[in-house]
């Protein structure tokens, strides 16, 4: 452990990327696999099972010591991390504990710390054993590790133990740094990440060997996902407009839906297997040729509609594991296929977008009519003439249920992960509300104990001279104001206070902020009555007056206007 | 009957006719330190230490009206006896005891309990009812001694001799603390200083405190690249104009916050060293215990939080300053 403890370390007291990267490199090449695989999993932050819950870890020394609930809490709101609070708190706390700990029970454990075991060995035996024991005997085991480790190391034990470690390196930069350290290619490096890690020292030597294995064709994993940037327009307008291919942008899931011999496997952008929850799509594509990788978008669309289901039709089968038919009749869905990246075994994310799209035509009217087959629809697009269409090619996507639309160059490769420049998003404008500034949380991280987390709320009625209105709670927002302006609310926040609730503030109503979002529906569990998707905050109106902030009436009237264009068509 | 109430100015001692560390303009002002959010500007006459007479002048205007006085020194206005005792938070910080009639309280200002060798050690003065501090009032702060703290310092500096080492730190008694523990772990070596620590430097130096040598930055060449040199400067100079000078230095931030990763993350230092002249958990509750006060008020930062478990743990009648009258 003490190599990782001291990578992580170091890592954390360096702010360069470049550095970061020659740090995680040198790491990797000089541990041994089995360790480096571990650091591998940890630094991309690979879901791990929870061995303890952070409570858990509190509860243990809570028992041993004598501290109150409350101080507890305080702290802990003021780091924002239970497990650091725990390490910063197990010095104070350790000369009460000390004696109270069984020795006996626990000696093996502890005597092997003593050997510097290596960080295989924390993660599949120790954590794992700990994970397990009855209690008493799990806490006198953690309170006897506790006080055996240096102050330095409590932090990264904790982390470790709640499961919950992630120190805020990118996924993108230990790809750099594994392709850096072994002479790899990046995209090579992301590819062999797809496919199922496990911490063992061959998975890592695959990771990292020498380039033999052929592109394409890689079973039933995902390729990695090539996404587009926010929409600028200063920085195509001076291209030719015919470089460019529009289509609409569907408000649903990114999927991959892939077709081997052995089976169909239709994955998520968060590389996750959503077979379950679309058992249409799998059915659909059967009548898809076999090794065939379409990359689209799962959406909520019934078969003779003009027009896409909203999102939140889409969210109700997300959450569940398997779906029934009720469900199936409800929330009827389709694939739109906007991109083929692999035909007949051939992977063709080499070949210009004009060419994939073609092909992509072509292998939809191959499709064997089966009954699902209307449930893969065709993205439709067309080549751009001049930029001053865009505006009305955008209006019009959203007027027929998108999003807004895609620009994508027609020359474009598919590459992987965020490559600026060949592929753009150009969303349609929020919707917005003025809304006022009634609770304040502090963030987590690096916003600890910065009042970050804000809710908002609009008036229950209009103005009126003599009517005693109330601010209801509307949506909470934790983006969209920079730097200055976090410091600038927080210090407003700590002086306006009116109430403490644990580690929520009650402030002065006063400010109001202009709040941005993707939709609106109603829903019970909201006190408005409605829920927002997306909400951020697009600015600070200063220039405004608590009076003046909307209300809920207002909100309403955006959310049967967004209800009517859905069902107009 | 109350020896201190609040005002608008700040706590107001109706025998003496005087205000503790007033926030605006009085007639008369007593100073527990020099801190620009103690002292300020303005008022009638000022009674201060006597060691702290430089920098309050330096830093409030040469011609103001100040009676300094030698600590534990009793004197009398109006009703009031008065008399000023070390707190150990900088150079000529002070608690502030007032006894009218029978009854004693003491105002302790800013103050810390671990050895600091740029300034008096902190003196525990009995009273009935003590007003402290709290800027660091939670248990997950404890700190180490400055020596190990230098050390820490000492050794990230001479590890990257092939860059600059900014070390930001506050620059009226942090920086001169830093000096005065680098002084006392052996390290002879000049130390370089951003104008605004050179200033409040001087005055440490006139009043003998050992430190390590030291010199402005502004005294070397332009075209002299700094490398392998430490440079202290106060936290504002951090991504400021100033700091171009320095071509890729290691930047880091000592003080009290950095012990929480997330603080240290959010002001953007690579490194950050737990270094503070504010008492910490067990240094605030030691000291309440220390006075024998039965009542106690806590002000600045965690004041409710100290308050309460002094009431509940040790039985103390204890509140929140902002509670007082």
């Amino acid at each position: 452990m003490d190599a990782f403890a001291a990578l992580i370390e170091e890592l954390d007291q360096s702010t360069g990327t470049k550095r970061k990267i020659d740090l995680i490199a040198r790491h990797l090449q000089q541990a041994n696999a089995h360790d480096a695989a571990w650091s591998v999993l940890l630094l991309i932050g690979e879901r791990r099972k929870r061995l303890i819950t952070g409570r858990r870890l509190r509860e243990i020394l809570q028992q041993a010591s004598a501290m109150p609930d409350w101080l507890f809490d305080d702290c802990q709101s003021h780091v924002g991390d239970s497990a650091e609070t725990l390490s910063l708190l197990w010095p104070q706390l350790k000369s009460d504990i000390g004696g109270r700990i069984h020795k006996p029970s626990v000696t093996t454990w502890v005597n092997q710390l003593r050997h510097a075991p290596p960080m295989h060995w924390w993660m599949e035996q120790l954590l794992p054993a700990l994970a397990v024991m009855e209690a008493d005997e799990q806490s006198n085991t953690v309170l006897a590790i506790w006080e055996s480790l240096p102050h330095e190391r409590l932090f990264l034990f904790n982390k470790l133990l709640t499961g919950g470690f992630r120190i805020g390196v990118a996924r993108g930069l230990v790809v750099k740094a594994i392709a850096t350290g072994f002479n790899l290619e990046e995209g090579l490096v992301l590819e062999r990440l797809m496919t199922p890690a496990d911490a063992s020292e061959q998975w890592f030597r695959s990771l990292t060997a020498v380039a033999t294995e052929e592109r394409g064709n890689r079973g039933p994993f995902p390729y990695p996902f090539f996404l587009a940037s926010p929409f600028k327009e200063e920085t195509i307008e001076n291209s030719d407009p015919s470089e460019w291919w529009v289509e609409s942008k569907w408000d649903g899931i990114r999927g991959q839906l892939i077709q081997r011999e052995r089976g169909t496997y239709l994955w998520s952008r968060g590389e996750e297997l959503i077979n379950e929850q679309f058992p249409e799509l799998i059915e659909m594509a059967s009548a898809i040729p076999t090794d065939t990788v379409l990359d689209g978008e799962v959406i909520c669309w019934a078969e003779h509609e003009q027009q896409p289901r909203p999102f939140s039709d889409l969210q109700r089968r997300l959450g569940r594991k398997t779906v029934g038919r009720k469900l199936r009749l409800e929330c009827p869905v389709s694939f739109v296929a906007y991109d083929l990246l692999e035909r007949d075994g051939t992977d063709l994310r080499s070949t210009p977008l004009e060419e994939r799209l073609e092909q992509l035509g072509d292998l939809q009217r191959l499709m064997d009519t089966n009954t699902a087959k209307w449930r893969c629809r065709l993205s439709s697009g067309q080549q751009l003439q001049r930029w001053d269409q865009l505006d009305q090619l955008r209006k019009e996507a959203v007027e027929q249920g998108a999003e807004g639309v895609m620009l994508k160059q027609l020359h474009s490769l598919y590459l992987s992960g965020r490559k600026r420049g060949h592929w753009w998003k150009h969303k349609r404008d929020p919707m917005t509300l003025d809304a006022v500034l009634i609770y304040a949380q502090a963030g987590r991280g690096r916003r600890a104990n910065l009042f970050t987390d804000y809710t908002f709320a609009l008036w229950n009625q209009q103005s009126e001279p003599t009517s005693n209105r109330q601010l209801v709670t509307f949506a909470k927002a934790y983006s969209g104001l920079n730097d200055a302006e976090i410091l600038e609310l927080d210090r407003w926040i700590r002086s306006h206070t009116l109430e403490r609730f644990g580690p929520t503030r009650a402030v002065e109503p006063e400010l109001v902020f202009e709040i941005g979002f993707e939709g609106i529906q109603a829903s019970k569990r909201h006190k408005c009555g409605l829920a927002v998707r997306f909400p951020r905050i697009l600015r600070w109106r200063s220039d405004r007056i608590a009076d003046s902030a909307n209300t809920i009436e207002d909100a309403q009237t955006l959310c049967d206007q967004l209800a009517k264009r859905t069902l107009s068509t | 009957m109350n020896v201190l109430e609040r005002t608008e100015s700040g706590l107001y001692c109706r025998a003496a006719d005087a205000w503790i560390d007033p926030s605006r303009p009085v007639s008369r002002a007593l100073i527990t330190h020099a801190h620009a959010d103690h002292a300020r500007p303005g008022c009638g006459e000022y009674w201060a230490v006597d060691v702290s007479e430089g920098v309050l002048r330096e830093r409030l205007g040469r011609d103001i009206t100040l009676h300094s006085m030698p600590y534990r020194q009793e004197f009398w206005i109006n009703q009031a006896c008065l008399s000023f005792h070390s707190a150990g938070h900088v150079l000529g910080s002070a608690q502030i005891r007032l006894m009218v009639e029978d009854q004693v309280w003491v105002v302790t200002g800013d103050y810390k309990r671990c050895p600091d060798p740029s300034c008096e050690p902190f003196e525990v003065v009995p009273c009935d009812v003590l007003i402290t501090e709290a800027t660091f009032g939670l248990p997950i702060y404890a700190w180490d001694t400055g020596q190990r703290v230098a050390t820490e310092i000492r050794d990230w500096w001479h590890g990257d001799r092939e860059r600059t080492s900014l070390l930001f730190c506050y620059s009226f008694g942090k920086a001169q603390r830093l000096l005065a523990e680098l002084n006392a772990i052996g390290v002879g070596e000049e130390v370089l200083l951003h104008g605004a620590v050179e200033t409040v430097t001087r005055h440490y130096r006139e009043a003998g405190v050992a430190m390590t040598a030291s010199r402005p930055v502004s005294d070397l060449p332009r075209k002299d690249s700094l490398v392998g040199r430490l440079v202290l400067a106060p936290p504002s100079a951090h991504r400021s104009a100033w700091m171009r000078r320095f071509r890729a230095p290691q930047t880091a931030f000592a003080s009290g916050w950095m012990a929480v990763r997330g603080a240290r993350r959010r002001r953007g230092y690579e490194r950050g060293f737990v270094l503070s002249d504010h008492a910490d958990w067990q240094g605030l509750i030691r000291t309440v215990i220390d006075s024998g006060a039965k009542t106690v008020y806590v002000t600045h930062g965690q004041s409710d939080v100290l308050a309460r478990f002094l009431h509940e743990r040790h039985g103390l009648d204890a509140k929140a300053l902002d509670q007082l009258n």
